[in-house]
């Protein structure tokens, strides 16, 4: 089952999401990045239904940079959420709506501050200090919970990351094996390992 | 029924007369086993005119019948519903065993009790937690007690937590299909010192350092995982498995309320105390030891930081 989770921290959010592509009990490819680069200062993890999950995903991409190109700047990150959030609600009441679940992570260039919102294929939309979607959610809320801290540094926010990845790792049965990490902050978007 | 409790009695008569005559014999020859021993008939005083035993339903597949009456994973509207929302964990650690359970007992969506207990005293050594049908951990544990203390008649010995759960575990097996709902830790402290077994219905039976059942296990986890280790002192530990809860409290619709808690040592179990959730939410645990001094809740723990990072000029 596809897991993903994001953190904010003291002026950035990391995005992690795991690289596993299964078809039924079959895992067709370990390494696939399922976190869109959305512009200079805007991340979103995606999972959910096959298919439905890239279609969207590039769809919200290619939406979100042809705003850039006729305005010359990008959406903020509170607006970029609000327009994807749209969409997945029109899509909701539509002939074959999207399935997708989504985090969206950006620092905003202006207030200097992180947003993280949480998203799901139904349009909820919730504006959160750290948040999860799959089964991991069921282990890595009540541990985020107990130990997220809103002014910790890239690197005890990259520990506590590890955290979550550990603990669904050692209890979820059909736990993913790696994952994908991306860090937004003032100096943009970069991939971590961890 | 019959055949089944005489099957794990010793001799042909019933476990309640081979109680009395246990307890005839004892008293009469053995002056120098302590008076406290004696104790209640584990709840089962009442029945003495006959060894409890079910009616089954007189149909031709009890088992289909039941399940077409209570399984509400198929049939969410059926008219018999079984309590299943719980968070109930047990750990071991150099101090003894920790037990915590909430308080809270739903019945589908509803809400039946917020004062339940789901820490089963079978004796002064042995604790039995509930989660799944709450009458099926109630009386099994019960009857469980009831043939823990004849073992100690029989054999002038307490029995071993290992025993206590093995005789459960082939007791839920022997009506495994029909309808049994329980998952449930038996914790205790023998000559092996402390130690803890899970039990459920299907008949798995495991020892271990840690676990957790119900459904708001996975919350529990979360917090119990990462802050368990071996040699965390006795307020350390009785802090993380209240923490425990009141995260799966917090985070499972079903589970909530109170928390109960209990630390065994090699004296016997010793019921630590009773926490509201909200209160540990909003205060923390109070005045008692391994306190953080304030709520657990995030936002009362986060209040007044900010993840915002203004460059310095502007923020001067």
């Amino acid at each position: 089952m596809e897991t993903s989770f994001a953190i904010t921290g003291k002026g950035y959010v990391i995005v992690a999401a795991d690289t596993t592509a299964a078809r039924s009990i079959v895992k067709m490819k370990i390494d696939e990045d399922k976190i869109k680069v959305l512009g200079p200062h805007l991340l979103m993890a995606y999972s959910g239904e096959p298919g439905d999950t890239v279609q969207f995903a590039e769809y919200v991409e290619r939406n979100i940079r042809l705003y850039q190109i006729r305005n010359t700047y990008s959406l903020r990150p509170s607006a970029a959420a609000s327009w994807v959030r749209r969409s997945l609600a029109e899509s909701l009441r539509s002939r074959h709506p999207y399935s997708v679940n989504l985090l969206l992570g950006g620092y905003d260039t202006s207030s200097h501050d992180p947003h993280l919102y949480w998203i799901d294929y139904l349009g909820t939309i919730s504006e959160v200090p750290f948040a999860a979607h799959g089964y991991g959610s069921y282990f890595a809320l009540s541990l985020l919970d107990r130990y997220h801290n809103p002014e910790a540094s890239l690197e005890e926010g990259l520990e506590t990351l590890k955290r979550c990845i550990d603990e669904v790792s050692k209890r979820l049965v059909v736990s993913p094996g790696k994952y994908k990490v991306k860090v937004v902050d003032k100096d943009g978007v970069r991939e971590v390992e961890i | 029924m019959n055949s089944l409790v005489q099957r794990f009695s010793t001799s042909s008569s019933t476990p309640l007369a081979a109680l009395h005559k246990a307890a005839k014999v004892v008293t009469e020859e053995d002056d120098d086993f302590s008076d406290a021993a004696w104790g209640s008939e584990a709840g089962f005083g009442n029945i003495a005119k006959g060894v409890p035993s079910f009616a089954v339903p007189a149909v031709a597949d009890p088992t289909a019948f039941l399940r077409l009456h209570t399984d509400d994973h198929a049939d969410p509207s059926c008219r018999i519903k079984i309590q299943h929302g719980t968070t109930t964990l047990a750990f071991r650690f150099k101090g003894g065993v920790i037990v915590a359970v909430d308080s809270r007992a739903t019945a589908g969506s509803y809400i039946a009790s917020g004062t339940v207990k789901k820490v089963i005293e079978i004796n002064p050594y042995l604790l039995g937690t509930m989660a799944g049908g709450a009458a099926d951990c109630q009386y099994w544990e019960t009857y469980l007690g009831m043939h823990c203390r004849l073992h100690e008649l029989r054999n002038k010995e307490r029995i071993s937590v290992s025993a206590a759960s093995k005789f459960l575990s082939n007791l839920v097996y022997s009506y495994k299909g029909m309808g049994l709902s329980m998952g449930t830790m038996i914790c205790g402290w023998d000559k092996t010192g402390p130690s803890i077994f899970y039990v459920d219905s299907d008949g798995t039976r495991l020892k271990g350092d840690l676990f957790s059942v119900g459904s708001g296990s996975t919350f529990a986890y979360g917090v119990l995982d990462q802050g368990y280790h071996w040699d965390l002192t006795d307020e350390e530990a009785q802090e993380l498995g209240r923490r425990s809860i009141y995260a799966a409290g917090h985070r499972d619709a079903f589970s909530g309320n109170t928390v109960n808690l209990y630390h065994v040592k090699e004296h016997g179990w010793e019921f630590i105390g009773n926490y509201d959730v909200n209160k540990l939410h909003y205060d923390g645990p109070g005045n008692v030891a391994g306190s953080p001094g304030h709520g657990y809740g995030y936002d009362i723990r986060v209040e007044g930081l900010s993840s915002a990072n203004p460059p310095v000029a502007a923020a001067a």
